[in-house]
């Protein structure tokens, strides 16, 4: 929950007079708040925590750290379904890495 | 070597690790303090890459890990109530309070929902006006900026049927307290990236010149923390203690000034209990006099109540890194992600859950009884979860008895 995620911007506009944009987690798209990165643009990356863009990145980071957390299974705690996850059990063992290639099992 | 072809750069890995050997010369310790960090390190084995000398000391940068366990039952007691939707991130659902969770007090009917976003909850109280919305503010100084937002939208906006239960820490008078303590053995520290992303480095070098340790901001990939490891190695063997950024392609000096503003104008500075290792002064945040009517704390009566952490959870020094999960005498016994008795065990970020998920080890000694009982009714849950390749590290010799290790992994189901 304390990692922020990078994400490309696709959409930006405003909304009650709050800046939002649409971001794409590597597939997963979700609603974000720019207010803390006001002249973010569509087409740029930004490091973003439970829904606030904080710190613009580099393509070439935001991949590569998209790839690690993927692999330490911190986009499916972060997008995946928590009540699943917290059911217990089978939630728990989908969230752990098969071992093969770091893959996510699911 | 072992591990380093899964890097996404072998052969810089590899030039790291070589240069990081050719500096040392003598034992050191260096204190990740972030959580993300200690998954990645374990993940990837970067602790055994490295050379015997340098120690990886694990730190307490786990928000829901330090969590008090009073702010955990408090929030189990507002969940419960008639009238009250009770939104958290879902990592805060398995957490155990005394004697139950987040997750089981909606089994029981109380009205708990998982956001994305503080501002998914701002989003709910909107749409329940006859409802209390109460949200579980929680986490380091990533996190506050969001719920700071939301607060003030909260304002902005009239919304009047929404709270925040507050329990924000600060991550620089953590490492002044563990600094302070006289059992400190870490001589160096690998600063967390995200935090200093919006905080900047500024709060550092008092730290660094007061402890005379080298503090070095570090991102999360395996070669950012190999990238860390360096730099902080080659300042110790010169006997420097400054502040370094080896992330800065996220981190500028100033962090982000109008996340900080707004921490400025919703929180204001106070003391603060950490799960496990006890109260730190300034080590928290909780809403300032302007927005004291947003406080879950003060709509809400919630004192007196009885708390009570379970005996055997050794959390309290695993966070300070006095002790490796492993050699917590519970650690994959009566302790498990499935049935956790610390949020160490529970939280994605937590570093009990990280050597379970991760390596495999050698279990602890525990009183033969216990071992037969677990093994024989529920023998389902598996050690051999580890990556290919890991084995455990030569240097622990706490299970020395290599029968119950052997006998111990034949029971285990994979
Ligand atoms: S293994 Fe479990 S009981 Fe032991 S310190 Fe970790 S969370 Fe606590």
């Amino acid at each position: 929950m304390c990692l922020a995620v990078p994400g490309r911007v696709l959409e930006v506009e405003d909304r009650d007079g709050t800046r939002m944009a649409t971001v794409d987690f590597g597939g997963v798209v979700k609603e974000v708040c720019l207010e803390y990165l006001p002249d973010l643009k569509p087409g740029e990356y930004a490091v973003v925590h439970v829904g606030f863009a904080l710190q613009r990145l580099d393509e070439e980071s935001a991949r590569r750290t998209l790839e690690l957390f993927e692999t330490l299974g911190m986009l499916q705690e972060e997008f995946g379904d928590p009540w699943e996850a917290a059911a217990g059990e089978d939630g728990f063992e989908r969230q752990v890495p098969d071992g093969t290639a770091g893959e996510v099992q699911r | 070597m072992k591990y380093i072809d899964e890097f996404q750069d072998p052969a810089l890995a590899g030039r790291l690790i070589e240069e990081i050997r050719a500096a040392v010369t003598r034992p050191w310790a260096l204190m990740e303090v972030c959580g993300g960090q200690t998954h990645s390190i374990i993940r990837h084995g970067i602790d055994q890459l490295l050379p015997p000398e340098i120690e990886l000391i694990h730190g307490p940068g786990c928000p829901v890990c330090v969590t008090p366990l009073e702010v955990i039952d408090k929030a189990l007691e507002i969940a419960s109530r008639p009238g009250v939707i009770f939104c958290s991130f879902g990592d805060m659902l398995r957490v155990p309070g005394t004697g139950r969770d987040l997750f089981q007090v909606r089994g029981q009917g109380g009205d708990v929902r998982v956001v994305y976003s503080p501002l998914d909850a701002l989003r709910i109280a909107e749409q329940n006006p006859d409802r209390q919305v109460v949200f579980f503010g929680i986490g380091f100084e990533t996190t506050a900026p969001p719920n700071a937002m939301t607060v003030h939208q909260a304002r902005r906006l009239g919304i009047r049927n929404f709270s925040l239960l507050v329990s924000h820490v600060r991550v620089p008078p953590a490492i002044e307290a563990i600094m302070g303590s006289p059992d400190c053995r870490v001589q160096g520290f690998l600063a967390a990236g995200h935090v200093c992303s919006v905080m900047g480095t500024e709060e550092y070098p008092g730290l660094a010149a007061r402890h005379r340790v080298p503090i070095v901001v570090t991102g999360f990939e395996p070669l950012d923390i190999l990238e860390g490891v360096r730099r902080t190695v080659l300042q110790l063997e010169r006997g420097e203690h400054r502040v370094e950024n080896a992330y800065p392609r996220a981190v500028p000096a100033e962090g982000n000034p109008a996340a900080r503003a707004m921490l400025d104008d919703v929180f204001e500075v106070t003391d603060r209990a950490w799960r496990g290792i006890g109260t730190i002064p300034d080590s928290g945040w909780r809403l300032s006099g302007r927005y004291r009517e947003y406080d879950a704390e003060h709509r809400f009566s919630v004192e007196g109540i009885d708390t009570r952490e379970p005996a055997e959870c050794r959390s309290g020094e695993v966070l300070q890194g006095l002790l490796k999960p492993h050699e917590c005498e519970a650690f994959g016994t009566t302790c498990t992600p499935r049935s956790p008795l610390g949020a160490t065990m529970v939280s994605s970020e937590g570093a009990c859950a990280a050597y379970y998920l991760y390596r495999r080890l050698d279990l602890p000694a525990t009183k033969p009884g216990a071992r037969a009982q677990r093994t024989g009714a529920q023998n389902t849950e598996s050690y051999d979860t580890a990556p290919r390749g890991t084995e455990p590290r030569s240097t622990r010799p706490q299970t020395a008895d290599p029968q119950k290790t052997a006998s111990l992994e034949g029971s285990s189901v994979v």
